[in-house]
This record gives structure tokens, sequence and C-alpha cells, in this order.
């Protein structure tokens, strides 16, 4: 008997996340090929650009769907710290200090979610999407009708400008760095391990020792956090702190995590998918957006994408396990 | 006749000319033998002012031997503008035509594209002019605040409590001509309280409920002003199925399209405006202009907008379309936008 | 069991009545002059609508989030027939509207039910797929006013006897899908399925027929809510019902429905839809400026989540201790067994 069904090579790379990233290869070298003005430098700048909120937010994401959560109020969060980094620059505060307040802020805003949900036992879907409107709404009745403007050009700069004459921004250092934590943390910690553990099974993983409470409590604050950070960079990069700064963000963000491979269900998914992922939407933005292609279009196909993303594997596991029930009734008799 | 034709070809093929050498020395794009091109970004597609000024922009482009391409957010936010601002200076176009959601949001993404080659004129609704080469304005601000005033004023009789239902809370042209309004209130309409301004985005539903909801707190409103034509159409709307038809003047900038049911209908007695499409006509002839070296926005240069004549820029590289216009139910009828 | 959901339902309706009273209190006009008391009648109708169709999807432990594109959809729908085809009675624009909007409803349905994939992810997907073929077909044209034919128009503002037309049919709505929830056996079968789905296929439901039901059911009033948005806004952009889908998820969390299934009732969602609304018109008159509407609405979803939280456990405890053999595993804090609290509840679903 074969001690694995399937050998090595198939089982690194007929993974989903490979799939993604073999879509985001072919649907780069089609672009450059086919679609007018892609294949220049301006291209990288504005895809690293444009995915850096969406590829931060959706590294804990990642973590929190799982586990079998969900976050959905990661964009307003994004709002908020918008409107405080904002608030507190108007108010004299230098930059350094504001990014941290608000970072530590939306830290709390994490916690709250992650309380009611790992403590409070309630369902994060529906918590989320109140916390979504309240932090939403706390962002928007504190900023009211205006913009905070006029960031420092060294502060804006930072957050736009690119490295040295290459096309890459500087920020891709920062997004790399946080890439390998992420990755280092679902796939090389036990940490990670628990966090998979209890996507499978939280009962499971509560009588094997893992503290599932604090587990997902910090996983809460993490996201919160995050989305924080991408809040203050999203403030830099459009020099302006709004109370509705990246509304919706977090379909995207969910669906980049999704068509990355990560399991709704919680219990698998990678790193690499993910960033596959939301580099995958932003390409096809990009190309789509050159061609004059509407947004609508853009959202056709990422509905699809995501739908056949998640069906389709469902679909796989059922013809393989059906061809395994055909195969041990033709080896086994019909003794049973 | 014949005379401004042979102008306009001539013109036209100067342009042309310069266009194209202007084209083949940018960096950047895809590189190639682009026919010279002009993006028009307006604030929101969907909203039938913008529609208007594509219009006379792709006129202006016929007549200049250009191509115009519009593109835009569905919702009136100026980070949802950005992208339609780098795809722009990725595809290397000759000049951006936008009316911008916010005065700073987008600079940095216009600063990029200009760095790209590509020649940016704000039209409608500005930004801070270190961002623009060149913004074509509808109409001195003091103008459109006054006229409002002046209209509002004369319809509830020059005494009584009036809303603001404007577009969006950062929208730069609406929020100037709105403190400019305030100012003169204050100063000129002693009798007239503003009790309050909301935002309607730009947005129909949210511009109706707003109304509504302006009407339900503020019993005793005599007049409604709206800046925008998606509010004022959406409000003439509401109060026109509602109690406060004819006790509540509806007031502001309007379309005579939109607006001509209610004017018939007696919900609205008079509004203004001026002619978006002559709007997106002269902007991009000016755009043209400018992309042809014709004027560098400096005060003082002079250039031809076709049909529309000869304009002078004016201090910031600004250029005035005209004046606004009043429509009522004497002249709606003339009008078709 | 009944005392506990009355007790909520009830609870919701008495804080719709303090925030009126306190609201008209401060501004009499809002609720006792004639234009105040179409406007809280009228406001609420198609978000009752909606939620009533909501309602009935998340008793079954789903969600479906794609409500808003369909309204979008089928509002564009009924616009776009009465535009070609001036003559078209308004019952067969309705009728078309709501047939469409059961369609994409049953496209949800088939693929959770079929493929059994979390509607979560399924309606997110959709959600994007309607409003992007709503945006390519509309473009950027939009339906206006005098597109539409003057009787439907009315039909948005006309009243009888005082109440608004519209909100007649929601209330017409609420009630025939009260009905069927509270009476029928299906509706019994739906409570059954989201309280607990493996047993409910052990014991032989037709799990599948009635989630392609429930998914029907609330495409077919979101295409109605699309109807009566036409009616009553008169213009219809591409845009239309976007982001509705969280006000619809949220009116139906405050009325009582658990996001986790099996409990709360389509009354429940009706009373959250319009406490949500009131509570929108409301703040303006009380001098708190627009802007924190939103949060106000999301302090209330969480507390209201909460509040069902604690709800259910005490009811669990109740249920441990009246069975009297210790405490059993009510506790791992699913309040679905056999806690949705209707007479004959899931212990006997297979009758």
């Amino acid at each position: 008997m074969r001690t694995h069904a399937r050998p090595w090579w198939q089982r690194v790379l007929l993974t989903r996340e490979m799939l993604t990233v073999l879509i985001l290869v072919v649907a780069w070298i089609v672009a450059s090929a086919v679609v007018r003005g892609f294949d220049g430098p301006l291209t990288i700048t504005y895809l690293v650009l444009d995915v850096a909120p969406v590829l931060l937010i959706a590294l804990p994401m990642t973590l929190i769907i799982a586990t079998g959560e969900i976050d959905l109020s990661v964009a307003s969060v994004v709002g908020l710290s918008s409107v405080t980094f904002g608030l507190l620059y108007q108010a004299g505060l230098g930059l350094g200090v504001a990014l941290l307040v608000s970072v530590l802020l939306g830290a709390v805003c994490g916690a709250v979610n992650g309380a009611l949900v790992a403590y409070g036992g309630l369902p994060s879907l529906a918590v989320t999407i109140g916390s979504l409107a309240l932090y939403r709404g706390l962002a928007v009745g504190l900023l009211g009708t205006t913009a905070v403007t006029g960031f420092p050009d060294s502060w804006t700069d930072g957050a736009t400008d690119n490295l040295g004459e290459s096309p890459y921004p500087a920020i891709t250092l920062g997004l790399l760095g946080m890439i390998a934590v992420f990755a280092v943390l679902l796939h090389a910690t036990p940490f990670g391990r628990n966090v998979l553990d209890i996507g499978r099974s939280s009962e499971a993983a509560r009588f094997s020792g893992v503290d599932v409470k604090r587990t997902l409590l910090i996983l809460f604050v993490l996201s919160g956090a995050v989305s924080a950070l991408a809040g203050v960079y999203y403030t830099l990069r459009y020099g302006s702190a709004r109370g509705d700064n990246a509304t919706g963000m977090e379909l995207q963000v969910v669906a980049a995590v999704l068509l990355g491979g990560v399991s709704i269900f919680g219990g698998r998914g990678a790193v690499h998918g993910v960033v596959a992922g939301v580099l995958l939407i932003g390409v096809l933005g990009s190309a789509l957006r050159l061609e004059g292609v509407t947004v609508n279009v853009i959202n056709i196909v990422i509905g699809t994408a995501l739908v056949v993303s998640v069906v389709a594997p469902r679909i796989a596991g059922g013809m393989r396990v059906r061809r395994r029930r055909a195969a041990g009734r033709r080896t086994q008799g019909d003794g049973r | 006749m014949k005379f401004t034709t042979v102008l306009a070809a001539g013109t036209a093929a100067v342009l042309a000319l310069g266009l194209t050498a202007c084209g083949s020395g940018e960096e950047g794009g895809g590189g190639g033998t682009d026919d010279v091109s002009i993006t028009m970004l307006p604030k929101n597609l969907g909203n039938p002012y913008f529609e208007a000024s594509t219009t006379g922009a792709e006129e202006a482009a016929d007549e200049l031997g250009v191509a115009v391409d519009e593109v835009g957010p569905d919702a009136a936010s100026p980070d949802a503008q950005v992208p339609f601002i780098n795809t722009a200076a990725q595809q290397g176009v000759g000049a951006l035509v936008v009316s911008a959601n916010d005065p700073t949001a987008i600079g940095d993404a216009l600063e990029e594209a200009r760095s790209a080659g590509i020649k940016v004129v704000t039209f409608d609704s500005d930004t801070e002019p270190q961002f623009r080469d060149l913004f074509v304005n509808q109409a001195s601000p003091e103008g459109i605040a006054d006229k409002q005033l002046e209209l509002v004023a004369d319809q509830i009789g020059g005494k009584g409590e009036i809303a603001i239902l404007s577009a969006s809370a950062n929208a730069t042209n609406q929020n100037a001509w709105i403190a400019l309004m305030e100012e003169k209130l204050a100063s000129d309409y002693p009798d007239i309280e503003l009790v309050e301004t909301v935002y309607g985005d730009d947005d129909d539903q949210t511009s109706f409920d707003k109304t509504a909801a302006l009407l339900q707190s503020h019993p005793d409103l005599k007049g409604i002003v709206s800046p925008t034509t998606v509010g004022i159409a959406a409000a003439a709307r509401y109060v026109s199925t509602s109690d406060a038809k004819g006790k509540v003047a509806v007031t502001g900038l309007g379309t005579p399209n939109q607006m001509r049911e209610y004017v018939e209908d007696g919900t609205v007695e008079s509004f203004a405006l001026w002619n978006p499409n002559d709007l997106g006509y002269l902007a991009t002839h000016a755009a043209a202009a400018f992309a042809a070296g014709d004027i560098t926005g400096e005060e003082g240069e002079t250039f031809e907008a076709g049909r529309l004549g000869e304009f002078t820029v004016g201090a910031d590289g600004e250029v005035l379309l005209g004046e606004p216009y009043v429509f009522d139910k004497t002249n709606i009828a003339d009008f078709d936008f | 069991m009944t005392n506990v959901l009355r007790r909520r339902e009830a609870g919701i309706a008495l804080a719709l009545l303090i925030v009126i009273g306190v609201t008209t209190a401060v501004q009499p006009g809002f609720l006792l002059s004639t234009g105040g008391w179409r406007d809280l009648l009228l406001t609420p109708a198609i978000l009752v609508v909606l939620a009533v169709g909501q309602a009935v999807v998340v008793i079954t432990r789903n969600v479906d989030l794609s409500v808003g594109s369909v309204l979008g959809l089928t509002a564009y729908l009924t616009g776009r027939l009465f535009l070609e085809a001036p003559d078209l009675p308004i019952v067969v624009v309705t009728l078309a509207a709501v047939v469409t909007g059961t369609l994409l409803g049953l496209v949800n349905g088939a693929i959770v039910a079929f493929a059994r994939v979390p509607a979560l992810v399924i309606t997110l997907g959709t959600l994007y797929v309607y409003r992007g073929v709503t945006l390519t077909w509309a473009g950027s044209d939009r339906i206006d006013a005098g597109d539409m034919p003057r009787t439907f128009l009315g039909l948005g503002t006309r009243q009888v006897l005082g109440i608004p037309v519209l909100t007649i049919v929601a209330a017409v709505v609420l009630a025939a899908v009260g009905y069927y929830m509270y009476t029928s056996r299906g509706g019994r079968q739906l409570y059954a399925i989201g309280s607990d789905p493996d047993a409910a296929a052990l014991q032989g439901l037709p799990v599948r027929r009635r989630l392609l039901g429930a998914f029907a059911l609330g495409g077919a009033l979101a295409g109605l809510a699309g109807v009566m948005f036409a009616a009553r806004y008169g213009t219809v952009s591409s845009g239309a019902g976007t982001g509705m889908e969280l006000q619809v998820v949220g009116a139906v969390v405050v009325g009582g429905v658990a996001i986790f299934g099996g409990s709360g009732t389509v009354a429940g969602a009706a009373l959250g839809a319009m406490l949500l609304l009131t509570i929108n018109r409301a703040l303006p008159v009380v001098g708190i400026p627009d802007f924190w509407q939103r949060a106000v609405v999301g302090a209330l979803i969480i507390g209201a989540i909460a509040l069902d939280r604690v709800l259910a456990n005490r009811r669990a405890r109740r249920l441990a201790a009246e069975r009297d053999t210790g405490p059993t595993d009510g506790a791992d804090g699913r309040p679905g067994d056999g806690a949705d609290g209707r007479p004959g509840d899931s212990e006997d679903v297979t009758a």
C-alpha cells in the first residue's frame, strides 16, 4: 500500500493556492501582451500602491477565516483610524504619535470584536456587521463634513514614492515584511497550528489544550491593528483623512482571501495563496481598467470567480468521494 | 460660417500636429502611435449634468480631431477617482479633464500623472492650483452664490428659514459656494436664517430621503436651496408630491430637462445654471490648447475655443465660461439639456 | 417559550413607540402632521418587505447578501419595461420583477443547497455579479420619473384611508409570510432546519426543497421591493439599492431573528426594520446630527445580538433545569436546540 495517494509534486503543486498563483501568472502574461499600456513601469507602481491596504488586511483575515470566523468590520476600522490620524494631526500631534495612537485604537476596536466573539460567544458574522456600522458611524460622526488634508510631503511621499529608480514603491519592503511575519505565524508556529486546529474543530482544539478564546481574541486584535495601519497608509497615499475612506473594502478583502484558497469553513489556508489572490484581483482590475472596461464587468468577474472558487472544490471533493466510493465497491465486493 | 470652419480646421490641424509631436516625446505608457486623446473624468457617472458636459467635450473633440473618452466612478468620492487618474497616466493620454470630488485628495495622483507628461485641466470643481495646469470655471463663485440667494430670497419674500441640500461633503465647488452664501446671508439678508445644510452625495435616493428628513425636522422651513443638479431634481420631486408643494420654495442649480416638469406644475418657480455642454466644450478646447503649447496657464494669455470665441486666462490659471442663467416658466421650453 | 419570544417582539415594538413618542414630544410634526404620519408609515415599507424575506433565509441559518443588488436589478427592470412598453399593465410589470427576483434567489438557493457552500460566500459573490449585470445593462443611463406612468408613480405616494399603498403592500406581505411560517408544516420545517441542519436531514426533512424555497421567497420579495422602490423614488440609477443588504441584515438581527438560525419571527424582523428607519428619521429631529446615525444603528445591532445571547443562555439553562437530568450540553451555546419557543417545537418535527 502506498503511503500517499499522490506523488509529492502533485501535493505541492496541485493545491488551490498554486492554482491561484498559476492564474495570476497567466493573467499577467496575457495582460502584458494584449493590453495597451500594461507593460510599463507605472503598472507595477500603481498595482502595489492600490493593493497595499487590501493585502495588509487580508493577512490577519486569512487567520480569522481559517478559524471559521470572519471580520467584516475591517474597512470601518480603516476609516476610523484614518479619521483619528487626521484629527490628531490637526490637533498638533506629531505624525509618529498619531500613527501609534491610531493603530492602538484599531487594536481596541479589534479587541471589542474579539471579546464579543470569543468570550461572549456571539457569532462573528453578526457582531462584525454591527461593529462595521458602529465604527464607520463613529468615523463619519467624528469628522463630519470635512476632510483633513495638508499632510506634510515627507510623509505622503514616503507612502507613494518609489525605491530609487525601480518601479517598486518603497512600501513594497514593508509589505514583504508583513507577509513574511504572517506566513511564519500561520505555517511555522504553534500559534498557527492552533489557528488551523480551531478551524477544523473548536471543540477538539479546546480539548487538546488550545486556549481558543485567547487565540480568537488575539486574532481580532491583530485584525484591528493591521486595519488601522492600512488606514494610516490609505490616508497618506491619498493625502486626505475622510470618514468614508475605504467603504466596501471588506468585501474585496474577503473575496481575495477566498480566491486565495482559504476555506470558508476554516481549517485550511496558506499565505502565498492569499497574496496571489490579492494580486490577481489587482491585476484583473488594472488590465480591465486599461482596456476601458468598466468597473461593473470587473465586479461580475470577481463575483463569479468568488463563487467558482468556493463551489469548484466542493464539486471536486464530491466527485473524488464518489470515485473512491465506486472504487471501494469494486474492490470490496458487495459484502457491506 | 465658412470663416469659422476654416479657422476651426486650421486650429485643429495645428493642434493635431502639435499634440502628436508632444505625444511622441512622452515617456511611460504603452508607447505607440496613439492618436491624441483626452480623458474626461467627472465627479461620477450617471449624472445628467456631466453627460451634458461630455457631449460638449465630444463636440469639441470632433472639431479638433482628437479622441475623447469618458471614465468615472459610480459614487462621487475622491478616492474613487484616483484609479482612473492612474489609468490615464498609464495609457499616456494627451490631457485629463477632471471635476474633482475633493480639493487635495487626488493631488498626489494628479502630480504623478503630470510627471508622466499628462496635462491636467480641472473643470466644474477645482483642486488646489498646484495640482493642475488649468481650471475651467463655469462662473465666478460669487456670481453663483449671489444668484442662488437672490432667487430664494425672492421666492420666500425676503425672510424665513432656509436649508441647503448640497452634493458630497467635500466637493470643492459646492463648499466654495456655500461658504460665500453663508457670508452673504450674514451681511445682506439678516431676516433669512440658514437652519441646516445636508449632503445628498449627488445620489438621487439619498437626496430624496434627505429632503424628506429636512421637511420633517424643520416644519417652518420656507425654502430649500440645492446647488447641485441631482439634489434639486430629487428635492423637487419629493416636494411636488407632498404637502410642502407651493409652501416651500425649491431653487438652486438645475438642468432644464430634469426641472421642466416641476416648473410646469408649480413646484419650482425658477432656478439657475449655465450650459454644461458649453462647459465641457470649453474645457476640451482649453485642454487641447494647453497640450499644444498655445497657452501655458499664465494670466492674460488668450486662446480660441471654437464656436464660443476667444477666452482669456485669469489669475491662478482660471478660465471663466460666463455668468449663471436663470430658467423659469417663460423660457424653460427653449432648452434641451 | 412563547412568552420569551413575545417579550422580544414586544420589546422592539415598545422601543419603537418610545422613539416615536420622544421625537414627537420634541417636534409634534414628526407624528402629528399629515406629512409626518405618512412618512413614518411609508419610509420603512421597502425595508420591511426586504426584512421579511431575509428573515426567512436567516431562520434557516443562512444569509442572503445579494438582496440589495437584486433590488437594484428589478427596480431597473421595472423602469425599462415601462420605458419600452408604456402600456403594459402594472400587474404584469410587477410580476416580471417578482419572477426575476425569484430566479435570482433560486440561483443562490441552488448553490447553497446542492453544493452545500456557506450562503455568506455565495451571496457575496452574487452581490457582485448581479450588481455588475445591472451596471452593464444600465450603463450610466438612469430611468427618470418622467419615463414611468403616472399611475405607477402614484402608487408610491397614494393613500387608502390614510395609509400609504406601499405600507399596505408591506403589511400584506408580512401577514402572508408570517402566517405561513407560523402555521404551516413548511414553516416549522424551516425553523427546524435552522436549529440543526444535520438533525433535520437525518429526520428526513426535505432540506433542499425548503432551502430553495426560502431563497426563492427572499428573492421574490426583493423583486417586489424593487418595484416598490421604482414607484417610491421614481428615479432608478444603476446604483439603486447599493449597501442595502447590511441595513436589511441589521434590521433582521435587531428584530430578534438570531443569526445562527432557528428562532425569531418575521414580525420581529419587520419591527426591526421600522425601528431602524424611524431612528434614522428621528435623530436629526432630536438634534443629533445626521452623521451619528450609523453609529447608533451599529450599537443597536451589537446590543441586539448580545441580548439574544443572554436570552438564549437563560432559555437553555431553564430547559436544562426543567429536564432535571443534570446539566446537558444545551450549554454549548446553540440556542437552537429545541428552543425555538413555538408550540410543538422541534422535538416532534417528524410530524
